[in-house]
């Protein structure tokens, strides 16, 4: 049971500004039906670039809802300039707060209203792009997204991260590199992490090697393999040769030996060592599963 | 307001008559069955009788039952303490929808160095049973296959899955959690190895369940202390819940035709007048081989916490497959691997029944729920005007 605020069930229940404005000044669509929220805002400007009228649609749960319908009670009557300075925490502060775990439906109102200012300035009808590289592949987040929840919002947890934005909320491959990006914008204030990440040493004892490979596969490889209904075993590690099997879809997957190099080789170089390097040991390949459906 | 209850597979009433059965066992029976006087060694005979109108409902010996704290703590022993009790043999196989108390368990084995096998399901959500054939081989150590499962009601053949395993040598875990009381089961005729089952799906109380050992299969104590549970499960007994959980029992063997029928044919009104009345629904898992009880429909274009949290507003109680409710951003686990698109997981709704629902109720909801339904298509991008 999610705690609502009075004020977020009012939205919910009675959102205002429900609807598409017909031939708007812009249009903002984030979000997808494979994210579980998405919301579609459109804007009307009077002669003097005021907000004259805002609507919104949104596809998702409780607070999605209710955050939009905020969004647009918050903007309209307001000039262009000065709507565009909302963030997600003045969402969320209007509706006297968010569960945490709903961070993100406010930092989606952001967006969206983002997205709709900038259609309406380069005048486009092209969809809002997505800045940066992705970094959660799950739900398609930028590091310059992540950047952008960690400062407003002064984040510094990778659960936080992911309750304002969503990234590693899925298979949890990129926890790794979320803890990186916190690092390095909060610094020293970072407290510590809750799963500390394999870190490299200069100099390794076979055991401690193995260890840290084995420690890797399950915390950094296994988890992004599981989310395709792959899985991966380590057989033997032979001086700097790593040999491991693909189970379950990977087995049978067209894309092993790209999985095996991009993801498995390079994971293992960024946590254990550069010298890696790593075979498939298709011998130990039990019969593959015949996947359906 | 008055309370609609369709969450049944999460948790259930305790029956008025379990209740008065374990109501003297706080204050006035208080004492410790393992104690020598006779105010503490009497319980003893109530625990005793407990144990047999378990074993009685499940078609076992009083001697094959063990309590424990509850379903997750059955699976957990039954896992672990096989895997104890055959330490050189390294592979589990199990499917990619079980409840969280064995799928975390399993997860957590591969840590440690075990090979596990999640076997796929297709899109009604059953099992290809060639493929598990295909995956025993002499290095597994235990299969753990559920019953029913929990968010679908679908039921897997279990006398062909038990056969399967067993023949093979294997030792053959069933979650039966969702199932006991629900369906009938008779351990006599099937050859499992372990069972779990929980006190609370079936009208007893929460914090009390069973995991049904067979006689000669090895098992680990998984609780070191004291002697109680023939020392395999330590700790004095939850007195009152194991006394709830017997009458449950003795109540659900009495009467699980005669109410099923009745569940079932609420369920089914239920379930075929929202296909029939709200667009875009759709129907997820195995139509036939189901849980009398359990109705998971799919609603498109809109999310499962909206629709609860509307159905909250008029007191009926549900519960969904979205992201939004599962404690993860991601949606069910069992219907994505069933296949079904994220436009559906994410609008699921789970309506699970019990003997003290009523055609009112169903009507009451019938009535309610397509208009909630088209409020939040009207809200939703995807829909077109």
């Amino acid at each position: 049971m999610w705690d609502y605020t009075d004020k977020l069930k009012d939205h919910f229940f009675n959102p205002r500004n429900v609807g598409e404005i017909k031939n708007p000044d812009g249009v903002g669509e984030v979000g997808s039906l494979a994210c579980g929220d998405a919301l579609k805002l459109t804007f009307e400007l009077d002669e003097n670039g005021r907000i004259k009228d805002a609507k919104f649609k949104t596809f998702g749960c409780a607070s999605a809802i209710a955050t939009s319908s905020v969004l647009t009670e918050m903007i309209k009557g307001k000039m262009l300039d000065e709507a565009a300075k909302i963030t997600n925490k003045d969402i969320a502060d209007y509706l006297g707060g968010l569960p945490e775990q709903k961070m993100h439906c406010s930092v989606m109102g952001r967006e969206a209203l983002e997205a709709a200012v900038e259609n309406y300035r380069t005048g486009g009808k092209k969809k809002h792009e997505l800045e940066g590289n992705i970094v959660c592949t799950c739900f398609g987040v930028t590091d310059k997204e992540i950047e952008r929840v960690i400062r407003e919002n002064n984040l510094t947890t990778v659960e936080e991260v992911t309750n304002y934005c969503k990234a590693g909320g899925g298979c949890g491959g990129c926890k790794g590199e979320i803890e990186k990006i916190i690092e390095t914008i909060q610094g020293d204030r970072v407290k510590q992490p809750i799963h500390p990440s394999p870190r490299k040493s200069t100099k390794l004892t076979n055991i401690q090697k193995i260890q840290l490979i084995q420690q890797t596969i399950n915390e950094q490889i296994r988890p992004a393999l599981r989310a395709d209904g792959g899985n991966i075993e380590l057989i033997d590690v032979d001086g700097n040769k790593v040999i491991v099997a693909f189970r379950g879809m990977c087995a049978q997957c067209q894309l092993a030996e790209f999985t095996l190099k991009d993801v498995v080789e390079a994971k293992l170089r960024e946590f254990v060592s550069q010298d890696l390097y790593v075979e498939e040991d298709k011998d130990s390949a039990q019969q593959p599963h015949n996947h359906r459906g | 307001m008055k309370t609609v209850y369709f969450d049944n597979n999460a948790t259930t009433k305790v029956a008025e008559e379990v209740l008065a059965e374990m109501e003297p066992y706080f204050c006035q029976f208080y004492g410790n069955p393992s104690s020598m006087h006779t105010f503490g060694g009497q319980i003893g005979t109530k625990i005793r009788q407990a144990r047999e109108q378990v074993a009685e409902l499940l078609g076992c010996d009083p001697s094959e039952i063990v309590f424990t704290s509850g379903g997750t703590e059955s699976d957990n022993a039954a896992i672990n303490g096989t895997l104890a009790a055959v330490p050189n043999k390294r592979k589990v196989i199990t499917t990619r929808i079980e409840h969280q108390a064995v799928l975390a368990v399993c997860r957590e084995l591969e840590n440690h160095g075990y090979v596990v096998v999640e076997l796929a399901v297709d899109k009604d959500g059953q099992l290809d049973l060639n493929e598990l054939q295909e995956n025993i081989d002499d290095d597994t150590a235990l299969v753990t296959i559920m019953y029913a499962n929990n968010e679908t009601g679908v039921i897997f053949p279990i006398d062909k899955i038990a056969e399967i395993v067993t023949s093979r040598g294997v030792v053959f875990h069933m979650d039966a959690v969702q199932a006991v009381g629900k369906i009938p089961l008779n351990l006599s005729k099937c050859h499992i190895d372990f069972l779990s089952l929980s006190g609370h799906k079936l009208h007893g109380p929460k914090g009390v369940g069973v995991l049904y050992v067979r006689k000669g299969t090895r098992l680990s104590p998984f609780m070191l202390g004291g002697h109680q549970e023939g020392g395999r499960r330590a700790g004095t007994e939850n007195v009152p819940a194991i006394i709830g959980l017997g009458k449950a029992c003795e109540l659900a063997a009495k009467s699980i035709k005669e109410e099923n029928d009745k569940i079932k044919q609420l369920r089914d009104k239920l379930e075929d007048a929202i296909l029939k009345r709200c667009p875009d629904a759709r129907l997820n898992g195995d139509k036939h081989n189901r849980l009398p009880n359990t109705a998971n429909i799919s609603f498109e274009y809109i999310e499962g916490e909206a629709i609860l949290l509307m159905l909250d507003k008029f007191g009926i109680c549900a519960s969904s497959g979205s992201a939004c409710t599962s404690g993860s951003l991601e949606p069910s686990h069992v219907l994505r691997a069933m296949g079904v698109p994220f436009t559906a997981a994410h609008g699921s709704i789970r309506f699970s029944l019990s003997r003290y629902n009523t055609e009112e109720e169903v009507d009451y909801t019938l009535e309610k729920l397509p208009s909630i339904v088209n409020r939040l298509r009207e809200l939703s991008p995807f829909v077109a005007k």
